[in-house]
């Protein structure tokens, strides 16, 4: 069985301007030990969807409905308690910016033995042993000495990686990426997902990684799930979706990403904007940025399975890019 | 570079024009009635002032008219008729017999107009101070702004009960102490307002036309500090009124010839122990009903006037 | 640092100065020195005494110098109504005034915290929007009104506190305390409470705003998102958060809880300094009133200089935190 199954699952922000639909009937699953990049433009709900599966939605927003079954438990029904006894120790979730992630006025060592002791019963010692290990485990030097700074006194890439050190504190089964690498130096990102690749296949568990950089995500996930306006519109083994895409926006999307093939070429772009989630379209979503679009996606498609393992959200979806790898 | 300036010399001409529509003070007010406890405020506060004002031609007695008291009348719980008039004290009488009713709306009269009195004149110093320094800048700013620092660092209390205390009572003394220790909030605030404009292109462009400083202060600088000045002065004439308030209770401020309301307060404080609550609690409830009402529109104002959280 | 240690000193004794002035210009040059500083019950031959000791035949520049002189021994001469030395008999109530005010201070941080916490946490549930109701008229109302309200209804309706006096007191440390014997505490609970309530009102807004600021921080999401309890999340991460600008807020306003004490005390007969104030003006006992007001000015000063250098050596990692936080 699969370590986590998520069905139609609808996250809306009740605020004072309207119910705003930020994540609406999302679905997908994640085996153990699979890596799930999770992509789309800001406001396309995947930060959304990464904080739904951790139980921590902050108010006006709420899950409202759907399941998020983890390990055979639907979360969505169990509430709060079953998230709290997950939370840190089975599920554990890494932030987009490493300055703010962690606490100003607190020492990393008081940071992360709290972790420990919120799941553990042991000494503090012990604790503070477990902490020192994880550190060393993310490559950071002079452990001992690093337990008893402060954040400030410590660089970006140093701090998502005690970030990450404290989430691997309990050896979690699924790890959610919220773009840790979006605020770091290239150099620095590519070292960070280097490590976070290494420690997946050592720990063996799951990943999301969240992100809107395709070229991240290509290389480190197993599959890919590409979220437009609160839903997934396509979903698929990494190199098909990224050689083949479905959907229109992932062509565009793709085609919009540098990539040294031809000198000076054209880059092309997706025109138009995001739609308001207080105000969108109707029938497809993508479809008044869509060059596909007719009167027939006034209706909005379903996520069908087009190929086996290929999903995609589209009435008239690039199925000549199928045909193509059946001919080849 | 060039853009910022080409931007910022633009940028009158585009305030201007949804200004013909609506003028500043409409979509002001338009705003301000949109928070319904803050009308309530506003016409409580108005409702308050007519009657202090009217004060002599609305109330039942003069209660200052030793003529028109009765001692047979002295003590009467709320609701009470007159022994010598038959009319009701609806409020109750004090020791001497005065009518509460009577007394309060006097006192209000006489509190309201500490208050109003010391807010124009501390409106009037601190908005020369402020602008001056602002525009001036230099020495006259450091010295300015050293005096406004070193009164606002100790407690207004302290600083109207050591003048109180070296002058005596009395309702001019009142006023002068409430000046001193107020203006130096407006000349604070007009300063940093009018520093941000003084800064801008356009008090240059009256420069270069050869305007006189005193045209530029007031007729450029100061309209642009009138709106800080409003929520400062509607904060301020709380604190004027409460503060009056104080000072009489403490036995320094106004003669007993000319209670205000903290002085009616303190006179039923007495009796407050022995049950006569009214003589007391009466007067306290029109005080903190005023200061609140002025509260209510003052915390409106300012959500309305922060440019910052208009959309 | 030492730069700034001597700057800010030196801002102190001018402000220490400036009132001296303002008292001095007050009491000999805007009213009769004569008057305010002689008994009025004194006899012509008195007078003539009294004057010549005080030198108040000599020109003003001289009877500054001579005033700032005594000022600085500490003499400002004999209290009218005990007959002994003002400063000395100010003295004797400080510990009393000083005990209202640290209650008072504690009182505020005690319930002003939490209560500010809380609402930040929930600005618009009922609970979060009532504690900003009550802060606001603790803000706005006068000091001595709610002090009024505070004996009506605990002393007068429910008669659980005494409405006045302070009560029984142990000497420690060489000055009478109510707050170590049960009949004391009585005593002191209403006054300290009134005393507190505008600090109060004040910390909770700190408090507030700052939560609300705190808990949209990711650290705090990230504390939550570790697995920690609602309970550590709250006082750990945002408590530390929200006590560095709490707390220096409250240092500087310690000196204003000294002036402040004037109103209380009037109020609930408390025998501090602030009562003494009131009465010598009743019975314009001046050299008492002057005596009072350089005496505050001085604690005052003392108590911002102190504040300000205290925090000036912990500001490089507070400055940093908050850069960088």
């Amino acid at each position: 069985m699969s370590l986590l199954q998520v069905r139609d699952l609808a996250t809306h922000f009740f605020t004072r301007d309207g119910v705003a639909k930020a994540v609406d009937g999302v679905s997908f699953t994640l085996d153990r030990g699979e890596i799930l990049g999770l992509v789309g433009e800001s406001g396309s709900g995947k930060s959304v969807t990464g904080f739904s599966l951790i139980g921590l939605v902050d108010p006006p927003g709420r899950v409202v409905s759907g399941k998020i079954v983890f390990d055979g438990t639907d979360l969505v029904a169990a509430g709060e308690p079953a998230w709290r006894t997950l939370r840190g120790k089975r599920i554990a979730m890494i932030f987009q910016d490493p300055m703010m992630t962690l606490n100003p006025v607190l020492r990393i060592d008081t940071q992360m033995v709290e972790t420990v002791l919120a799941h553990a019963d042991v000494s503090r010692a012990e604790a503070l042993e477990r902490a020192r290990q994880a550190l060393v485990r993310v490559g950071i030097s002079a452990p001992d000495d690093r337990l008893k700074s402060y954040p400030h006194q410590f660089s970006g890439g140093m701090r998502q990686r005690v970030a990450i050190a404290i989430a691997l504190l309990h050896e979690p089964d699924l790890i959610i990426a919220d773009e840790p690498t979006t605020a770091l130096d290239v150099t620095i990102q590519a070292q960070i997902l280097s490590e976070v690749q290494r420690l997946c296949a050592e720990t063996g568990m799951a990943l999301i990684w969240i992100t809107h950089d395709l070229a991240v995500v290509s290389g480190l996930a197993d599959r890919l799930a590409v979220m437009y306006a609160g839903r997934i519109i396509e979903e698929g083994e990494t190199a098909r979706v990224i050689e083949r895409p479905l959907h229109p926006y992932t062509k565009g999307l793709i085609e919009s990403v540098p990539h040294g093939k031809k000198h000076r070429e054209m880059l092309a772009q997706i025109k138009g904007m995001t739609p308001s989630l207080l105000n969108l379209p109707q029938g497809c979503k993508f479809r008044p940025r869509c060059p596909r679009a007719d009167d027939a996606c006034l209706e909005e498609p379903a996520l069908a399975e087009l190929a086996p393992g290929r999903r995609a959200r589209c009435v008239h979806p690039h199925v000549e890019a199928l045909q193509e790898t059946l001919v080849s | 570079m060039t853009d910022r300036s080409v931007a910022s010399s633009l940028e009158p001409v585009i305030t201007t024009k949804p200004l013909e529509v609506e003028s500043p003070f409409r979509r002001i007010a338009r705003a301000f009635v949109e928070d319904r406890l803050a009308v309530l405020g506003l016409v409580l506060f108005l409702v308050i002032a007519l009657a202090a004002i009217l004060a002599p031609w609305i109330t039942p007695q003069n209660p200052y008219d030793l003529a028109q008291l009765d001692i047979m009348d002295g003590g009467l719980p709320p609701g009470e008729t007159s022994f010598a008039t038959g009319g009701t004290y609806w409020l109750g009488t004090d020791q001497q017999g005065r009518d509460m009713l009577s007394a309060i709306v006097y006192g209000l009269r006489i509190s309201l107009l500490v208050a109003s009195v010391s807010l124009g004149l501390a409106i009037t110093i601190g908005v020369a101070a402020g602008v001056a320094a602002a525009y001036f800048g230099g020495r006259l700013d450091a010295l300015i702004m050293r005096v406004v620092d070193l009164q606002l660092s100790f407690p207004a209390i302290l600083i109207a009960l050591i003048l109180l205390a070296l002058l005596g009572r009395g309702i001019d003394k009142v006023i002068l102490a409430l000046v001193i220790v107020q203006w130096a909030y407006y000349a604070r605030t007009v300063r940093s307002s009018a520093i941000v404009e003084r800064n801008k292109d356009y008090i240059e462009a009256a420069r270069c036309l050869g305007f006189s400083h005193r045209r530029i202060m007031f007729r450029h600088l100061l309209p642009n500090c009138v709106p800080p000045l409003i929520v400062v002065a509607t904060v301020q004439i709380a604190q004027a009124i409460a503060l009056e308030a104080t000072l009489s209770f403490l036995g320094v401020g106004v003669p007993i010839t000319e209670p205000s309301l903290g002085l009616l307060i303190a006179n039923g404080y007495d009796y407050l122990l022995s049950g006569r609550y009214w003589v007391s609690l009466y007067p306290g409830i029109a005080l903190v009903v005023t200061i609140i009402a002025i509260n209510l529109v003052g915390d409106r104002l300012r959500d309305v006037l922060n440019p910052r959280l208009q959309k | 640092m030492i730069v700034y240690l001597v700057r800010r000193l030196g801002q102190s004794l001018i402000a220490v100065v400036a009132m001296a002035v303002l008292v001095f210009l007050g009491v000999y040059a805007i009213g009769n020195p004569v008057d305010v500083l002689i008994n009025p019950e004194a006899n012509q031959a008195e007078v003539a005494a009294v004057t010549q000791r005080l030198g108040l035949d000599k020109p003003l520049w001289e009877q500054f110098v001579i005033f700032i002189g005594n000022l600085l021994q500490g003499d400002l001469g004999n209290s009218f109504v005990y007959g002994r030395p003002a400063v000395e008999i100010i003295l004797e109530r400080l510990p009393a005034t000083m005990e209202l005010a640290f209650v008072a201070l504690v009182l505020a941080v005690v319930i002003g915290v939490p209560l500010g916490v809380l609402a930040g946490l929930k600005p618009d549930s009922i609970g979060g929007r009532s504690i900003m109701a009550g802060s606001i008229l603790g803000f706005s109302l006068p000091n001595f009104w709610q002090g009024m309200l505070l004996i009506l209804v605990f002393a007068v309706m429910l008669g659980w506190l005494p409405a006045g006096g302070r009560g029984q007191t142990v000497e420690v440390l060489g000055m009478r305390l109510s707050l170590f014997t049960w009949d004391g505490l009585q005593h002191l609970i209403l006054p300290a409470l009134n005393l507190a309530l505008f600090k109060m009102s004040l910390v909770i807004r700190l408090a507030r705003a700052n939560t609300r600021e705190v808990a949209l921080q990711d650290y705090v999401k990230f504390a939550r998102a570790k697995g920690l309890s609602a309970r550590r999340v709250v006082t750990v991460h945002v408590l530390k958060n929200i006590m560095i600008p709490v707390v220096t807020i409250l240092g500087l306003e310690l000196g204003s809880m000294v002036a402040f004490a004037v109103v209380t005390e009037t109020v609930f007969a408390w025998p501090g300094m602030g009562k003494l104030l009131i009465d010598s003006i009743n019975l314009l006992d001046r050299p008492l009133i002057v005596a009072y007001l350089m005496l505050t000015v001085l604690i005052i000063v003392t108590i911002n200089f102190v504040v300000d250098i205290l925090y000036s050596f912990l500001d490089p990692r507070v400055r940093l935190s908050e850069v960088k936080g």
